[in-house]
C-alpha cells in the first residue's frame, strides 16, 4: 500500500501560510501516487475559514479544533498528532520556527525517520527516499537516502517548491478533534503564555526603497562606518544579517530575514552576506540585488542579479568615493 | 541547577570556504579550521550565567572523535565545570537520531535539570535537541532566545518566531531547550583561559560505558544517510562584473542609476 502523506498547515489570522501550497507540490513530487491530506489545528472561525480554503487544494483536510490551540503550542500538537496519524505515514511540515519545534520529536514519537530541511525529492526506491539538502549555510548540497519504510517526518524548506495554485481538489474537511483529544489535553509541561512583539527601531526598513545590507563579512564593528557612508551616498538605509544583530552592532529592527524584517526595496546591496535561506526569506518583491562577497561560490550569487567578487573593506570605500564624486 | 550542554566541533564557515573533494564523498578537509558550533557557544554562555545566578554546575558534552576534545576544553575555559567526551568507533556515521540516542544514555547517567543544545549546527538540521527530549519524555522548546529561572521546578523561555517576536512559555524541569544565537553575548576565551584548563581530565565514554548496543547507533542504526556532496546546478545566477575595480565601479553605478539605486 502506498504510504499516505500529510501536510501540516500553519495559519495566522484566518489565512493559511504561504507554505501550505508549497507542501502540496512537495508531497506530489515526493510520491505522485500517494493520497495527500492537510492537517490544520487551531480554534474558532479562523480555523474553519482556513480549512475551507485549503480544501480547494487538498482532497482531504483534517481539522483539530480546540481552545487550547488558539495559539498552537508544538508540545500540545505533537501529543495530538501521535494519537491520530496512521502508522507508517509521511508527515510534511515547513522547516520554520514551528516545524523546527514540532518535527524532530514527532518523528521519535512515531518511531519514524526524520529528514530535516529538504529542498528537493528525487524519487523512492526500495523504501528509501532520495532527497536533496544543503549544508554549511548553503555552500554545498548533498543527496541523502532516507529510509521511509516505517514512516517519516520531513520538514521542507520554505520557498523551495513552487506553490500549487490549481485549487481543483474540491476536498472535504474531517473533524478529528475527538480522536486528538482522547485521553485529555497532552503536552501540559510547556504552557504558552503570550507573544511579545519585537522592538521597533528608529528606521522602518520595510519601507525603504534602497537598502545597503551588511553581514558578517564586515568583520569588525568599527568597519560599519564604510557601510553607512555608502548608504548615505546612495540615499539608502542600512540593514543587516542576523550575526550583526547578535553582536549588538546594529539594532534588531534592521535585521532582514525570517526572524527579522521582511523588506521589499527596489535595490538591495548585500555586502559580506553569504545568502542563507533565512536571510533571503526576508527579501520580497524581486528587488535588483547586488552582492559583494570575496567568496565566488557564496550562495548569495545564486539569487543576486549582479555580483562582485571582492573584499568589501577595499571595494566599498572606493564605490562610495566614486558616487560622491559623480554627485559632486 | 545541574545543566548539561551538548556541543559539536564543526568547520568554521567564517574562516573557510567549503569545497567538495574530487569524488564528492566529503568536503575537502585538509587545512580546514574547526571551531565550536556557533549556536553552542550561546548555549554554554547561557548555562554559565544560570549557574552563576542560581548555583549548580555546568557540564559540557560532545559526541565525536578525539579531536572533539578541543572544543569541550574550550567551553570549559569559558567557565563550564566539567567536560565529557562521548567517543567510540561504533558511533561513526550516526544520524541525528543516533546522536540523540548516545546523548540520552549520558543524560540518564547524571541528574540534570536542564539540557541545552544549539538550535542547529553545520548541517542545518536542528534535530538533536527535539529528539533527545522526545526520547527522555521531557518537554522541549526550540529556538530559545530568552530564559528566566522561575523556581527550581519551572523556567520561563522566549522562543524566537517569525519577525523576531518572542513566544513566551512556561516549561517544567527537567527539560531540553535548543538555544538561538543572540540570547546573550558569549564571553571571549583567550589562550590563557585555555591553558588554565589544559590539564583537566576529560573522561571519555564509549558504547560499553553508556550501555548502548552498537547496532542502534552509527552507520547501521542510521535511517538517514548522506550519499554524496555536490554543487547544485545554478539557474541564471548573478552576472559577475569583471575588469579593473574602476571599470567594475563604473558599470555598477550605471546599473544602480538605471534601477533607481542612487537617489
Ligand atoms: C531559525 C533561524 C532563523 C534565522 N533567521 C535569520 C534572519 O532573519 N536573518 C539572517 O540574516 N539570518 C538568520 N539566521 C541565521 C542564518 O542561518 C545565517 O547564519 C546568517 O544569515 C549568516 O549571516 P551572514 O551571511 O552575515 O554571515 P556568514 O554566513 O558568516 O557570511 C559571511 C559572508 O561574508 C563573506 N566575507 C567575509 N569577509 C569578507 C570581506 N572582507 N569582503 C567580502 N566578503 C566577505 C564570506 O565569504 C561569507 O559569504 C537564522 C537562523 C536560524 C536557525
Amino acid at each position: 500500500m502506498t504510504q499516505p502523506v500529510f501536510a501540516y498547515i500553519l495559519y495566522e489570522n484566518g489565512v493559511a501560510d504561504d507554505t501550505a501550497l508549497e507542501l502540496l507540490t512537495a508531497a506530489a513530487k515526493l510520491n505522485p501516487d500517494a493520497s495527500i491530506s492537510a492537517i490544520v489545528a487551531g480554534s474558532g472561525a479562523g480555523l474553519d475559514a482556513v480549512c475551507n480554503a485549503i480544501a480547494a487544494s487538498y482532497a482531504e483536510v483534517w481539522k483539530i479544533d480546540n481552545e487550547a490551540l488558539a495559539y498552537v503550542n508544538a508540545e500540545v500538537l505533537r501529543g495530538m498528532l501521535v494519537r491520530i496519524l496512521p502508522q507508517g505515514c509521511i508527515v510534511l511540515a515547513a522547516h520554520d520556527h514551528f516545524g523546527m519545534d514540532l518535527a524532530a520529536g514527532l518523528s521519535n514519537k512515531l518511531d519514524a525517520a526524520y529528514l530535516p530541511d529538504a529542498v528537493d525529492f528525487e524519487g523512492i526506491e526500495n523504501g528509501k527516499l532520495k532527497a536533496v539538502r544543503e549544508e554549511y549555510g548553503g555552500q554545498v548540497s548533498t543527496h541523502v537516502l532516507c529510509d521511509i519504510s516505517k514512516g517519516a517526518v520531513i520538514t521542507v524548506r520554505p520557498g523551495s517548491f513552487a506553490p500549487d495554485e490549481s485549487k481543483s481538489a474540491g476536498g472535504q474537511v474531517l473533524d478529528k478533534t475527538a480522536d486528538a483529544m482522547e485521553g485529555g489535553l497532552p503536552g501540559g509541561a510547556r504552557r504558552f503564555l503570550e507573544v511579545v512583539a519585537a522592538e521597533v527601531g528608529d528606521v522602518d526598513i520595510t519601507k525603504s526603497e534602497i537598502l545597503v545590507s551588511v553581514g558578517r563579512g564586515i568583520e569588525d564593528e568599527d568597519n560599519l562606518e564604510i557601510v553607512s557612508d555608502l548608504a548615505e551616498a546612495m540615499g539608502a538605509d542600512v540593514s543587516c544579517s542576523r550575526p550583526i544583530v547578535d553582536a549588538k552592532w546594529l539594532e534588531k529592527a534592521r535585521q532582514v530575514g525570517t526572524s527579522g524584517q521582511t523588506v521589499k526595496p527596489k535595490v538591495y546591496m548585500a555586502l559580506g552576506i553569504s545568502g542563507s535561506f533565512q536571510h533571503i526569506g526576508g527579501i520580497k518583491g524581486s528587488p535588483f540585488i547586488v552582492a559583494i562577497n570575496k567568496n565566488s561560490r557564496a550562495p548569495i550569487f545564486q539569487i543576486a542579479d549582479v555580483g562582485i567578487v571582492d573584499d568589501i573593506l577595499d571595494f566599498v570605500p572606493e564605490l562610495t568615493d566614486k558616487i560622491n564624486e559623480i554627485k559632486g | 541547577m545541574e545543566i548539561l550542554v551538548c556541543v559539536k566541533r564543526v568547520p568554521d564557515t567564517s574562516e573557510n570556504e567549503i569545497e567538495i573533494n574530487k569524488d564528492g564523498s566529503d568536503i575537502e578537509r585538509d587545512d580546514l579550521v574547526y571551531s565550536v558550533n556557533e549556536w553552542d557557544n550561546y548555549a554554554v554562555e547561557e548555562a554559565i550565567q544560570i549557574r552563576d545566578n542560581v548555583g549548580g554546575s555546568v557540564t559540557v558534552v560532545s559526541v565525536g572523535d578525539e579531536d572533539a576534545e578541543e572544543v569541550v576544553r574550550r567551553e570549559m575555559a569559558m567557565g563550564a565545570d566539567k567536560g565529557i567526551l562521548l567517543s567510540d568507533n561504533a558511533f561513526e556515521g550516526s544520524d541525528g537520531r543516533g546522536i540523540a540516542n548516545i546523548l540520552k544514555a549520558e543524560v540518564e547517567k547524571g541528574k540534570y535539570d536542564l539540557v541545552l543544545t544549539g538550535a542547529q549546527a553545520d548541517d542545518g538540521a536542528g534535530q538533536v535537541g527535539g529528539m533527545l527530549a522526545a526520547m527522555l519524555d521531557w518537554p522541549y522548546a526550540s529556538l530559545v532566545n530568552s530564559l528566566e529561572v522561575v523556581d527550581d521546578k519551572t523556567i520561563k523561555v522566549g522562543r524566537e518566531i517569525a519577525g523576531g517576536n518572542l513566544e513566551m512559555n512556561e516549561i517544567d524541569l527537567p527539560c531540553v531547550l535548543s538555544i538561538q544565537t543572540g540570547i546573550n553575548e558569549p564571553r571571549y576565551v583567550g589562550i590563557r583561559g585555555i591553558r588554565k584548563v589544559a590539564s583537566i581530565d576529560i573522561p571519555v565514554h564509549g558504547a560499553g560505558d553508556l550501555g548502548i548496543t552498537p547496532e542502534s547507533v552509527g552507520e547501521s542504526g542510521a535511517k538517514v544517510k548522506r550519499i554524496d556532496y555536490f554543487t547544485p546546478e545554478l539557474g541564471e545566477g548573478a552576472e559577475i562584473l569583471e575588469g579593473s575595480t574602476d571599470e567594475i565601479i563604473e558599470k555598477l553605478i550605471e546599473l544602480l542609476k538605471a534601477k533607481g539605486g542612487i537617489k
